[in-house]
């Protein structure tokens, strides 16, 4: 069980955002702790990716404030989120389709010669070495990430962000475009990822999957957060009315 | 499993098997392909028609490397250009204007104070329009980052703009004659390096392809990447010094014209010998200069992270922003890139004209896309090498030189150019669909 006793690996403070006069997030607060699933859930356009994205720096909030590991965060560009072991793993996946997946899995962070050439071959068997550990079957280093499968693809997105010592990871349905057998693969790899203390935010539309990997789900409905509750405390039912009615079940004692 | 790869390892013809393991770029090969039937078919179609193929002799093919520079250069910076999905129209009348500042420099500015022929006239003027060029570059690069005005709009008024301020600068006058030395980097019988300068590049590039092939070995083994055959990294070695040395053995199979001999020994004292004198022309400096941008573009390219960003915002440029990669300002570096090379294509045209006038570089930004296009590289983004921008420009170049060599008029030959590029992106699109 997490210990939410000690300090958060993140808290997000009355976060908002607007676009245009729509209040895409609109005062939202929300921690994270060391070893632990949070879980975002939400109609489409409910404010849930806006929010990581305001984490992971892709987007500048209006208000609030950022807090990681209980010293107060500024967070203006996807370069300060990785500052702070901050790694998303985007609903888009993110990577170059052109590229290997070394040169993606490098991606802005490049191993470098003495000479400053960016070296290839290191990069291509450190690529080789980490996916050994999350996928086996990947083989095809040298191809472009557009030849690859979706689950194949996945994985580079995992790896960048296991490679790199994440703290803190944002998954935004990492499984949307898998098959079963690779779900369960990153189901697998997000139970590893809390072992070793990660705290890991997670959004899907899947509330059963959402059951079974969150410690805790929080539930935004119109940019506003309805409620955030232990998954021993709800069940599915309670979930699905809080997504579609916006209203908190009556807590059970 | 095992029984599937084996069948369909046997499955493979030997030459599909060359390619795999030689690791060679089958589009490349594709391109020389494509450049030999260009070659020998104007060759082949002058000696039917009147008797004497004049495409195949040392010294078309010398004239067609000097020609090919100023396009070549201007091709490298646009494949950059065209990867990060942009497009620039502008290059052409960039070059127009950098070469009146150039003229302008070393004609009207510095002669009276340095004094005439000072050594540092040329050193001054080409700096001058190399960073001028940049300048325009980056210029065009910010309006087109930070302004969001598409690259089209921002290069289009720019090819209006500066072929309107060259014409300004020097009010429409041709500047001439240009600093002597400046001259030679335009090529001619002075302006090449020689038989001997020629036979030392020739043994540096032999060098320099035996040593690459070396230390991709090395590193290979190192991090236990599969090595190729040996016998794939001779053939490899074999080709590509043979290729090295045949250039040397054409540029210097092309004598300097008689007069000019005559003329030289005059100036220098020699008596010359009965039977006449022969004097190379070796590699034209141009060529040398398109030659050193080349391998300067393809490390910028392939072993930078410059390079690197520069294929990943092609890719998708999204990604490439949520990777902490500052897209904006790599727009802007990109076309200073694209810029600077214009104005060292501006000393190369200018120096062969031996005079510098506002209408340099007419069309000139046509000719680059579409060397640029031709050699591989994708309007849709993400794709391009830079030895394929100069192979296209070569092949450009070579339909132009055939075409007025068998005597086609300016029409035909705006038709025939028109309709190769059309021709050679529908190639591109019908080989990458196979690829895939």
């Amino acid at each position: 069980m997490t210990d939410r006793t000690q300090t958060p690996l993140v808290q997000l403070k009355d976060i908002s955002i607007s676009f245009g006069g729509i209040k895409a997030v609109d005062h939202v607060s929300l921690d994270l702790y060391p070893g632990e699933v949070v879980g975002l859930l939400g109609h489409n356009g409910a404010g849930k990716s806006t929010l990581i994205k305001i984490l992971s720096g892709a987007y500048q909030k209006d208000g609030g404030e950022i807090w990681i590991e209980g010293k107060k965060a500024e967070i203006n560009s996807p370069r300060d989120a990785r500052d702070y072991n901050i790694e998303t793993i985007y609903q888009t996946l993110a990577l170059a389709d052109n590229l290997d997946a070394a040169s993606n899995l490098f991606l802005g962070r490049e191993l470098v010669t003495s000479v400053g050439f960016v070296d290839d071959a290191k990069m291509e068997s450190e690529t080789a070495k980490i996916m050994a550990r999350l996928n086996p079957n990947f083989k095809k280093l040298k191809e472009p990430v557009s030849a690859l499968s979706g689950g194949q693809r996945q994985s580079v997105a995992i790896a960048r962000a296991v490679y790199f010592n994440a703290k803190i990871l944002i998954m935004d349905e990492p499984t949307a475009a898998l098959g079963v057998h690779e779900t369960q693969m990153v189901a697998e790899l997000i139970q590893e990822l809390k072992k070793q203390g990660l705290g890991i935010f997670l959004i899907s539309h899947d509330t059963r999957e959402m059951l079974e990997l969150c410690d805790r789900v929080s539930v935004m409905k119109n940019g506003q957060m309805i409620g955030t509750e232990r998954v021993e405390d709800v069940t599915e039912d309670d979930i699905l009315s809080m997504i579609i009615m916006g209203a908190k079940p009556e807590k059970a004692v | 499993m095992t029984d599937q790869t084996s069948s369909a390892k046997s499955k493979e013809t030997a030459i599909a098997r060359f390619f795999r393991e030689t690791e060679l770029d089958t589009r490349l090969l594709g391109m020389l392909a494509a450049l030999a039937i260009i070659w020998v078919g104007f060759h082949v179609y002058g000696q039917i028609n009147s008797g004497f193929g004049a495409f195949l002799t040392p010294r078309n093919l010398w004239n067609l490397s000097v020609q090919t520079a100023s396009i070549g250069i201007m091709a490298t910076g646009m494949v950059l250009v065209i990867i990060t999905r942009h497009i620039d129209l502008s290059v052409g009348s960039v070059l127009g204007f950098c070469a009146i500042i150039m003229g302008v420099v070393q004609v009207n500015i510095l002669p009276p104070v340095l004094g005439l022929g000072h050594p540092l006239i040329w050193i001054i003027a080409i700096a001058v329009g190399i960073i001028c060029g940049g300048f325009i570059g980056a210029f065009h690069g910010a309006l087109i980052a930070y302004g969001k005005i598409p690259a089209f709009i921002v290069t289009l008024g720019g090819l209006l703009v500066w072929r309107g301020a060259a014409f300004l600068v020097a009010r429409g006058e041709t500047i001439s004659p240009v600093d002597p030395t400046f001259a030679l980097l335009g090529g001619g019988p002075y302006g090449a390096i020689g038989a001997t300068g020629s036979w030392i590049v020739g043994i540096v590039g032999c060098i320099a392809v035996l040593g690459l092939i070396v230390m991709g070995r090395r590193k290979r083994r190192i991090f236990h990447i599969a090595q190729r055959p040996v016998w794939a990294e001779t053939f490899l070695g074999i080709v590509g010094c043979g290729a090295v040395l045949s250039a040397v053995l054409l540029v210097n199979a092309y004598p300097w014209p008689r007069g000019i001999v005559s003329r030289y020994a005059e100036a220098e004292g020699i008596a010359i010998p009965e039977g006449g004198l022969v004097i190379s022309h070796g590699f034209a400096i141009p060529v040398l200069i398109l030659v050193g941008v080349a391998i300067f573009m393809t490390i910028l390219m392939s072993r930078t992270r410059f390079g690197r960003y520069v294929y990943a915002i092609g890719g998708n440029p999204e990604a490439a922003e949520l990777a902490g990669i500052n897209t904006r300002w790599m727009t802007v570096k990109i076309f200073g890139v694209m810029g600077a090379l214009t104005g060292l294509s501006a000393v190369v045209a200018s120096a062969r004209l031996g005079s510098a006038t506002n209408a340099l570089g007419t069309l000139d930004e046509l000719y680059v896309i579409a060397a640029a296009v031709i050699g591989g590289t994708s309007l849709g983004g993400g794709v391009g090498t830079i030895y394929g921008a100069i192979l296209g420009a070569l092949v450009m170049q070579s339909l132009q030189t055939g075409m007025v060599l068998i005597g086609f008029d300016a029409a035909i030959q705006q038709i025939v150019v028109g309709s190769v590029l059309v021709l050679a992106v529908y190639l591109d699109i019908l080989y990458r669909r196979k690829a895939k």
